[in-house]
């Protein structure tokens, strides 16, 4: 969706501002909240992309105005709410309020280590032959899905080269709805950036994205 | 408690927020911990585990370990060049958000810079997680149009002949950058090197120290 989560090339937010020794969270709140959404995603029953939907799928105003951590726990309450695992009147209520969903089974102590250690590959078994091959040209599709994409919006309709063939890997836009892996083969895509940015931009800069081959068309 | 809780998405200030905005969130984290461990869906001890996992084992430190080593090993470099997860795992480092892992080697004619404009994707295994600035709007919205700038927001100016190439983390591959080893650490031992590496040269911020800025 073209929401306020894709980013790049917007115009003034300001300069980048780093914290001296920053902790790896501000408070334990969010030690609380990352480690509820992590240890939930299994029991819960979701995968990434519907994790990556729920967090941007909000109002522009709704996502610049939480701080990461906020993004990361309204999403992880709408992903419960949907599957029925909490009510919306159990989350402001603070308590529960009904009974647990059926054959919901919490990460153990003893898997956590392993199920972090293992992550969630994504590449797949290829079941055709990559469309392109490296140093092609291609031009970015110009679509503005509703639902979940990982194409943004700055590379749509440009032209670019592709650099590197990553393999087959599941593809987030079925992924995310629930529609199936529907693995495509992934490449690195280079713009340069007067393609993206027009005429008199730094002719020394170059951008890639990571471009699932349904979002390339051939450029002849 | 800082008062960094609220460093809005949208916005580079840390603002001071009046104490029951920010207790309310705290609130609601504490209760919804409550309702999932009542509900039979978490347990505890787990969520205590990953986090404890993530401020003491997984952070800069094994992506430190990775540079040093390949700065000090050809053969080592080589592997990491050409297959990077295998490369990272022969250091024991593997998993979460780093599954499918890319090394972007900077030259004196080419810098790399990785950002995740559409979220916050950062090569977990190696790096942690990601800074907040990391996450930010400013640095999302300016890493693939305004680079330059954004280095100069880090203290760093590159020479204008060299080429600047940004790479945006759309998909599950991520990507550490393998900073140019400082001159005049010739015959250094590996931990010696690891000395010199710090986070933001391997996203892309930041240049490595130079022999001379440590002690």
């Amino acid at each position: 969706m073209d929401g306020a989560h894709d980013m790049g090339g917007a115009k003034g937010f300001g300069p980048v501002v780093p914290e001296p020794n920053e902790p790896v969270f501000h408070g334990d709140w969010e030690r609380r909240a990352f480690a509820l959404t992590v240890t939930m995603a299994r029991p819960g029953g979701w995968n990434i992309d519907m994790s990556r939907f729920a967090r941007e799928n909000r109002p522009p105003e709704d996502y610049l105005s939480k701080s990461y951590f906020q993004i990361w726990l309204a999403g992880l309450e709408t992903l419960m709410v949907e599957r029925g695992l909490v009510t919306r009147e159990e989350i402001e209520a603070g308590k529960v309020l009904s009974p647990p969903k059926p054959g919901v089974k919490p990460i153990a102590p003893n898997e956590v280590t392993p199920a972090i250690r293992r992550g969630g590959p994504t590449e797949r078994e290829a079941k055709a032959p990559a469309m392109f091959a490296v140093g092609d040209t291609v031009r970015m599709r110009d679509i503005h899905p509703v639902t979940h994409t990982r194409l943004p919006q700055y590379v749509r309709g440009h032209l670019g080269t592709i650099e590197l063939n990553h393999g087959c890997h599941v593809f987030p836009d079925t992924n995310s709805l629930g529609k199936g892996e529907d693995p495509q083969w992934l490449y690195t895509v280079r713009f340069d950036g007067p393609e993206l940015w027009g005429k008199g931009t730094d002719p020394t800069l170059s951008v890639s994205v990571d471009a699932w081959e349904s979002y390339l068309e051939r450029e002849t | 408690m800082s008062d960094h809780d609220h460093d809005h998405l949208g916005h580079h200030h840390h603002h001071d927020h009046d104490h029951s905005e920010l207790s309310e969130t705290e609130l609601r984290v504490r209760a919804l911990e409550s309702i999932l461990t009542e509900k039979g869906y978490v347990d505890p001890a787990s969520l205590d585990l990953l986090i404890d996992l993530y401020e003491k084992k997984i952070g800069p430190r094994n992506g430190i370990r990775v540079v040093a080593k390949a700065w000090s090993d050809p053969a080592y470099r080589e592997r990491l060049m050409t297959n990077a997860t295998a490369a990272i795992a022969e250091l024991d480092y593997s998993g979460r958000q780093g599954e499918h892992m890319v090394v972007v080697e900077n030259t004196p004619e080419q810098h790399n810079m990785v950002v995740c404009t559409l979220c916050s994707c950062y090569p977990h295994p190696v790096l942690g997680l990601p800074p907040v600035w990391y996450k930010s709007a400013p640095y999302r919205s300016r890493a693939v149009s305004d680079p330059r700038g954004v280095l100069r927001d880090f203290g760093v100016t590159l020479p204008d002949t060299t080429k600047i190439r940004v790479w945006d983390s759309t998909a599950e591959i991520r990507y550490l950058v393998l900073p140019m080893r400082p001159e005049g650490t010739e015959g250094w031992s590996a931990e010696q090197l690891a000395e010199l590496v710090t986070r933001d040269s391997m996203i892309g911020t930041g240049l490595p120290k130079q022999p001379g800025e440590i002690a």
